[in-house]
């Protein structure tokens, strides 16, 4: 059901290095699990509507007010990278293209 | 160790100190962990100061509120200001949350004591707590196999007593599951009832938090500790919370001539002979008690298997996109670009089932899957709600086995994904419908490994399956037996 080359695509979807065993494993059993999925199209879902939460609450809405945290330097050092008030990251622009 | 009615009168009469509560759950927590590692994290000296704060409370008259001075454990997938919180990852084995959940805020408040963090699943994702990047946790009744999962730890905790309630969330049967398998209550509140602000999201629209206590009173106490509207969830239920420790009663009121329906299809084949046996005589004990037994048909009920294994990773790859190395958690080294970074640090810090979910959900979602997967999984959705409904126009509770087997060996599932899933078969559905549900002690295996009946209930009825629960329990003598350590 599932080619490598595919496992290969999703795994660049999610933003996962995978390694050639890593590949080789989950090509068989994302496979086997999607196999598993097709009884699923025993089901006539025709005229369903589909059920995105359990128990209905829609437009749950507050007022826009801006809260500042009362202790940012807490939150800045969870960070695995800050330079003075930012979250420092490598840069974006892969050199090699 | 008693539950937590005694060791309140204990405190109330100034026969024991919190203090004194406290020390001997953290001895023992010293004694035992060594076989068990339930608790990924030990947290004496803020149990300790907080038992004190109670005692000084006790001292200077004030009253004091049931959970006060109340050993619990915490699954560490809820937040706690300053104390670190893995969720069982490796990906967050430095971070230390800037803030608090409300679970754990209402139980501070409550005088709770927090002895520890309990194991689990990494991000709550598996039914053996093998899956944990630190540690595997064992069952108490026998160290060679599973607790469950994925709130194996807070299950193994309560049953070893190391501390006399915990909190475990449930997705698709993570709380349920493990308090089979341990022989102790869980339940599992109905969507919405509990909020989950500050609980690390697995998959939102089924992810709730509940209780684990050694017998149904102590479970009802601390759910009635946590339930309650919350305006930083926007899912939660603005809704009066019951006293529902209050209301338990050993026998069902005469007049209201209770129905129990047993669901049909769950007494197929994969069902093991004993549990079933089991099940099936617990089922006759709450027909002496004079509830009105019926047998009711969820045709749709083995579908929610597999269209919880596309709903639950596919909003998993969408939650767990916010690990990206910026904020918090780990980063991997020599990253020579943005992505690079994130695909290292993912490949790093995330073990394989979280791995597999990840990868299975961005496929269900991906485009040209969509329709086949996602949106089908939504319709089956609607259809096993709709079962639930139509049996639950003709009884008051629902009754079938927790999980199919008692607790299995470590190791025996790990090689074959589908099989482990295959364990929470019957607690699944019930997530898919939002409804709430519990596990109960209803016997033991030749083996000596316990066995759990599952009860569920009518949307926000937790009243009424906590009495149904206690009715049981009061008439049996399951919850007495403790584990051998």
């Amino acid at each position: 059901m599932l080619d490598r080359e595919q496992v290969h695509k999703v795994a660049h979807l999610a933003r996962l290095d995978l390694t050639p065993e890593e590949e080789t494993a989950f090509t068989q059993q994302l496979s086997s699990i999607l196999d598993y999925f097709e009884q699923l199209e025993e089901l006539d879902t025709e005229n369903v509507h589909p059920t995105t939460r359990a128990i209905e609450i829609s437009n749950v809405t507050r007022p826009d007010t801006l809260r500042t945290m009362e202790d940012r330097e807490k939150m800045l050092q969870e960070a695995p990278e800050q330079e003075g008030d930012f979250f420092r990251v490598p840069q974006i622009l892969s050199t090699e293209d | 160790m008693a539950s937590i009615r005694e060791l309140h009168t204990q405190l109330v009469r100034k026969e024991r100190s919190a203090v004194e509560i406290t020390t001997e759950a953290l001895e023992r927590i010293q004694t035992l962990e060594p076989k068990l590692h339930s608790f990924l994290q030990i947290t004496a000296d803020h149990a300790l100061a907080q038992a004190k704060q109670v005692d000084q409370q006790i001292a200077a008259g004030e009253e004091i509120g049931l959970l006060a001075g109340i050993p619990i454990g915490i699954k560490d997938n809820m937040c706690t200001d300053g104390i670190p919180t893995t969720c069982g990852s490796r990906i967050l084995e430095n971070f230390v949350p800037p803030y608090e959940s409300t679970v754990t805020e209402k139980l501070k408040k409550a005088g709770a004591v927090m002895v520890g963090k309990t194991n689990l699943d990494e991000f709550a994702m598996g039914s053996s707590t093998e899956n944990s990047g630190y540690q595997v946790t064992a069952n108490p009744w026998d160290l060679s196999r599973v607790p469950g999962g994925s709130s194996g730890g807070s299950a193994a905790a309560v049953a070893a007593q190391e501390c006399v309630v915990a909190l475990g969330s449930d997705t698709g049967g993570s709380i349920r599951q493990p308090a089979s398998l341990c022989g102790v209550v869980g339940m599992k509140p109905t969507y919405g009832l509990v909020s989950r602000y500050g609980l690390v999201a697995y998959a939102s629209s089924l992810d709730q938090i509940g209780p684990f206590g050694g017998c149904v009173e102590d479970a009802a106490i601390l759910l009635g500790a946590i339930a309650g509207y919350d305006p930083k969830d926007s899912t939660s239920l603005k809704v009066d919370i019951p006293n529902y420790a209050q209301l338990l009663k050993p026998n069902f009121r005469p007049k209201s001539r209770l129905r129990i329906g047993v669901i049909k299809e769950t007494f197929g084949g994969g069902l093991d002979s004993q549990v079933e046996e089991k099940v099936k005589a617990a089922i006759e004990v709450l027909q002496n008690l004079g509830a009105e037994i019926q047998i009711v048909s969820c045709p749709r009920f083995g579908y929610g298997l597999p269209a919880y294994y596309i709903i639950a990773p596919s909003e998993a790859s969408a939650n767990l996109a916010r690990y990206d190395a910026v904020k918090y958690g780990i980063r991997a080294e020599e990253a020579d670009n943005l992505v690079d970074m994130y695909k290292k640090t993912r490949a790093k810090g995330f073990g394989t089932e979280v791995k597999r979910r990840i990868m299975l959900g961005t496929y269900a979602l991906s485009a040209g899957y969509y329709d086949a997967y996602y949106l089908k999984a939504q319709k089956v959705r609607t259809l096993i709600k709709q079962d639930f409904e139509s049996a639950f126009e003709k009884v008051d509770v629902l009754v079938c086995p927790t999980s199919p087997t008692t607790a299995f060996k470590a190791g025996e599932k790990t090689a074959d994904p589908l099989s482990m899933y295959l364990s929470d078969l019957m607690t699944i559905p019930v997530n898919l419908a939002g409804l709430p549900a519990l596990s109960i002690p209803c016997g033991f295996d030749q083996q000596g490994l316990p066995i759990g009946m599952q009860l569920i209930g009518k949307v926000l009825r937790e009243d009424q399956l906590l009495q149904v629960a206690y009715a049981y329990e009061q008439s049996t003598d399951w919850h007495l037996r403790t584990p051998i350590l």
